[in-house]
This record gives C-alpha cells, sequence and structure tokens, in this order.
C-alpha cells in the first residue's frame, strides 16, 4: 500500500494499519485485503454483482468491522452493492467510508449501496466518511445508498460525514422499522466550490415504539449548492424526529425540503428546519476574544460540524 | 489606564438623527468604576465603543496612551479590552470548554476551565462538555459569559450589567469575582450596573443622563446622593 493509500484511509477509517477484527479492503475494484473472523464473515457476493456480504453472528459484542473503499485512478467508476446480515442480539461497529484521489481530468465515480438487515434486539452503529482530493480537473463523485430494515427492538446509530472535497454526491437512505426499533441517523456536510450535495432520507415508522431521530448539520460555501429531503412516515404508535441546520455562507444555496406523514392517531412526528448565515454577534463575541473575523468563522463552522 | 474623550454618538432615527451620546469624556484609572443612570441614557452603547463593536461620530479612545479610536473589536482585544456581554451569545456546536480555551488563547486543560467555571459558581463537572446553545438558562449563559472574560486576564474589563439575570448567584460571589480578577491582572474594570452593592464596591461612580456625563467623582461623593433619592432614575430599576 503506498503513502497516499495510506492516507486516504486514514482520512476516511482512522487507519494507520491493518485493522483489527474482521475488514475488507477495495481498492480500484479489486480486493486488497479481506480477513473475516469467527463472528463476522465476509464473503464475495453470490450474484454477479460487485461487492462484499457480511455476516454477522448473534454472538458478536462490540467486535467491528472495517470495510473501506480507496479509488486512486482517474476516470474509474464503480457501483458496488455489500449487504449486511445482522443476527438477532448482536452489537457490532461498522466503519465504512470511502476515500478518492482523482489527479486526472477526467471523473471518478463510486456508488455504494448498503444494505442492513438488522435482526431483534441487534444494535448496530454505523459510520461512513467521504473524502475526495487531487490536484487535476477531474470530478469526484460519489452517491452513497443506504437502505436500513430493522426488525422488532434493534438499534441502529449511523454517522455519515462529507467535509469538502467530493464535488457532487447524492446520499440516499430508506430505513423501514418494526415495533420498539430506533433509528438515529447523524450527518455532517461541508461543501465548497462548486459542489452539489443532495441529502434524499426517508424512513418508515411501521410499529408501535418504533423511533427515529435524524439530524442534519450542514454548511454551504462559496457557490455550492445543497439540498435536503427528509420525510418521515409515522404508521403506527411512534416518534419521529428530523432536523435540518444549514449555516449558509457566500453565494451558496440551500434547499430543506421536509415532509411529515402521520398516519396513525398516535403518531407524534417533529420536524424542525434552519438555515442562515452565522450570527454577527457569535463572530463579535469570539473577535472580543481576540479573534479576527475569519478565525471566528471558522471556529464557529469547526464547531458546528463537530 | 483608559481615557474617553469628547465621543459623541449618533443614530438615525427613521428620518432623523438621534443623538445617544454628547460630549463624553472620562478616565478609568482605579481599579473598579461603575457607570450609572437611567435606562436609556447612552451606557450601552458607550460600552460598545469601547470595545469597538460601535464607531464612534465624534471623539477619541486612548489605552495607555495610545489612540484606539480607528482600532478594529480584534486589534482591540489584543491589545488588553475584554468585554462581557449583556446579553451572552449562544453558539450551536461550541462547547463551554471550547469558548473558554478561546478566551484564554490558547488550549487550557481540563482544571484550569473548570477553575474558572468553579469561580462564577458553576459545578464544573456538568458544563464543561456542554453546548453554549439554548438548552442553558439565561443565568447559566451569564455566569459562563463572566467566566470567558475571567479566563482572558487583560488589563481592562467591561461588564455590561453583569448583575442581570444571575438571580440564583448571589452578588457577593460576584463582587468576589471582580476582587479576584483585580488581584491576578491589576487592571481596571468598568461596569455598568444599576444595583447598588455593586456600586458599593467603585472606586469612581460616574453618572449618566441623557447621553452627558451628569456626575463623576468618588463613591463617598456620588454614592450617598443616589441613594438619598429613591426618585433617582439611576437606582429607580
Amino acid at each position: 500500500m503506498d503513502e497516499l493509500e495510506k492516507m486516504l484511509l486514514m482520512q476516511i477509517a482512522d487507519l494507520h494499519k491493518v485493522p483489527d477484527g474482521a475488514y475488507n479492503i477495495r481498492k480500484n475494484g479489486e480486493a486488497d485485503g479481506r480477513r473475516s473472523t469467527p463472528h463476522i464473515r465476509i464473503e464475495s457476493r453470490k450474484d454477479k454483482k460487485a461487492g462484499i456480504d457480511i455476516f454477522v453472528s448473534g454472538e458478536t459484542k462490540g467486535e467491528s468491522v472495517h470495510i473501506p473503499v480507496v479509488i486512486t485512478e482517474t476516470d474509474y467508476k464503480e457501483q458496488v452493492y455489500n449487504d449486511f446480515y445482522i443476527e438477532d442480539g448482536a452489537d457490532v461497529l461498522i466503519i465504512a467510508g470511502c476515500g478518492i484521489h482523482n489527479c486526472g481530468q477526467a471523473t471518478s465515480e463510486h456508488s455504494g449501496i448498503h444494505t442492513f438487515h438488522v435482526g431483534k434486539n441487534a444494535k448496530v452503529k454505523y459510520v461512513e466518511k467521504h473524502y475526495a482530493s487531487g490536484d487535476g480537473n477531474g470530478e469526484n463523485v460519489m452517491n452513497p445508498t443506504t437502505d436500513i430494515r430493522m426488525e422488532e427492538n434493534s438499534r441502529l446509530e449511523m454517522e455519515t460525514t462529507q467535509i469538502k472535497g467530493v464535488d457532487s454526491t447524492v446520499r440516499t437512505t430508506r430505513g423501514v422499522l418494526a415495533a420498539g426499533a430506533e433509528l438515529v441517523i447523524r450527518e455532517k456536510i461541508y461543501t465548497h466550490g462548486k459542489q452539489f450535495a443532495k441529502t434524499d432520507f426517508s424512513v418508515e415508522l411501521n410499529g408501535d415504539g418504533a423511533g427515529a431521530d435524524v439530524v442534519s448539520r450542514s454548511v454551504a460555501a462559496d457557490s455550492s449548492r445543497q439540498e435536503f429531503y427528509l420525510r418521515i412516515d409515522g404508521n403506527g404508535k411512534c416518534h419521529g424526529h428530523s432536523e435540518c441546520d444549514a449555516i449558509i455562507m457566500d453565494e451558496a444555496n440551500v434547499v430543506a425540503i421536509p415532509a411529515l406523514a402521520a398516519n396513525n392517531v398516535d403518531a407524534e412526528l417533529i420536524h424542525e428546519a434552519a438555515i442562515g448565515k452565522i450570527a454577527g454577534e457569535q463572530l463579535l463575541k469570539l473577535m472580543t476574544l481576540g479573534l479576527t473575523e475569519q478565525e471566528a468563522e471558522e471556529q464557529i463552522i469547526k464547531g458546528f460540524l463537530s | 489606564m483608559l481615557e474617553v474623550q469628547h465621543i459623541s454618538f449618533v443614530a438615525a432615527d427613521g428620518d432623523t438623527d438621534k443623538e445617544i451620546l454628547d460630549d463624553v469624556s472620562f478616565c478609568v484609572d482605579e481599579p473598579f468604576v461603575a457607570i450609572t443612570g437611567p435606562n436609556g441614557s447612552g451606557k450601552s452603547t458607550l460600552a460598545k465603543i469601547i470595545a469597538g463593536i460601535l464607531t464612534p461620530s465624534g471623539g477619541k479612545i486612548l489605552l495607555d496612551g495610545e489612540d484606539i479610536t480607528g482600532l478594529s473589536v480584534t486589534e482591540r482585544a489584543r491589545r488588553g479590552i475584554s468585554y462581557a456581554f449583556q446579553q451572552p451569545v449562544r453558539f450551536k456546536g461550541l462547547t463551554v470548554k471550547d469558548l473558554v480555551s478561546l478566551a484564554a488563547g490558547k488550549r487550557l486543560t481540563v482544571s484550569e476551565v473548570c477553575s474558572y467555571l468553579s469561580e462564577v459558581g458553576l459545578c464544573a463537572r456538568d458544563y464543561i462538555d456542554r453546548e453554549v446553545n439554548a438548552s442553558l438558562s439565561g443565568g447559566e449563559l451569564k455566569r459562563i459569559e463572566i467566566a470567558t472574560v475571567l479566563a482572558r486576564e487583560k488589563s481592562l474589563t467591561v461588564f455590561d450589567e453583569p448583575e442581570a439575570g444571575i438571580d440564583l448567584w448571589s452578588f457577593q460571589s460576584l463582587i468576589t469575582v471582580f476582587e479576584k480578577m483585580h488581584e491576578r491582572t491589576q487592571g481596571n474594570i468598568l461596569i455598568i450596573s444599576h444595583q447598588e452593592r455593586i456600586l458599593n464596591i467603585a472606586d469612581r461612580i460616574i453618572v449618566i443622563a441623557n447621553g452627558k456625563v451628569q456626575k463623576n467623582g468618588s463613591r463617598e461623593e456620588i454614592l450617598p446622593g443616589l441613594l438619598a433619592s429613591r426618585a433617582c432614575p439611576a437606582l429607580a430599576k
């Protein structure tokens, strides 16, 4: 593995070396290392599609799986399907992410389609980071799709982060929750230049006691554009909360379109959305502490996205 | 030492101009100087002019002999002016530890942040990682605001109505904060206040009404007169 690939791995998965536990590293479309463990089995897909199946047994307690994707070639496009089968009662941390370094003139693109089958009472923490760099004019495109199916009383917490670098992204997440299941999503996005990011979340709460808490915080700088579509359907005695909080700067443009559908009299659904520039008094307060206006702005953004 | 020389401030009020401050001059050369006066007399405007947040229509501000009238908020802060906001600012994402560290100008250890928070009567463990956002009450925010100016340890600190919103905390604690701050910095503290107990520790009291300095003298000279008249607008609040 060369220095560039190591750097990308560090950015997306905080990996300095081969990780402990189960892992699968995908590099420019090829497998670059894989390890299964007694509780977590990683296999190539049985169909012809690119990608892997990950089987997490119910015996798994506090183990992790790393499945980073690294692309260093220009004009490389791929669509990868990863399916996670989490057995009843498992407790697992999954760290995914995609790093693209595109030095060329052509577009590099990664579309990852992740499907989660989360068994009863299972607990999953899913961390996903997207990072791109490169000194060419080639665009970096990532379109992650996450399809989550949760059985009774399971819990999935998803942290998804995309800070700069990615020129175009459509992030689609679908959740279907049975009774007592809980889905927590925290999204952080920073776009700059002429980047475009679209977030499309929709969650169906299909059983009593199901709950979803979806919070997106974003900063749109320069002439970048962001769109947010957040939809929660409450089909039982459930609770759903979605929040979209964006800081807009320069010539950027942010559109937030929330939707709540209550199909049961006991569904409790809330949406909050706020888009605005950094408050002048926040800048002033930090300037009275000795920061320049630019330093103040950086600190406010850093805090907002941390 | 802070010198305020012939400061005036005119604000647009619809189509007409309104004079908020008119030829205000005084010196802050003692440890505690209090400015008092009725609401709307221009006290907060004056504090903002000293901090550089507002630009005066005329006059000069000198800090230790240097004319700082043309300097920005940041430059004044770096030269040694601290300013505690009357209405503390909320930040989504920034934690109490972040804010106090930014105030100190360096990454503080947990125990350093704790000691500043303890001084303003907050149980540090409960607050250090909390965001300075709407989940904190007005009183908590106010004390964190005071902790940020404590952490700066600068030569001139301006408090704009520090007593507002600290009802659950005693005035005596606030006064102890001022005294400790002076002990550490040996600087000057300028406090805008209506509170008799705060005026009671001032070495000098300046009364501002209708945008002008009405009285300027030692506490012994000014305070009895203020207290004598219950009708005195300065203490009527």
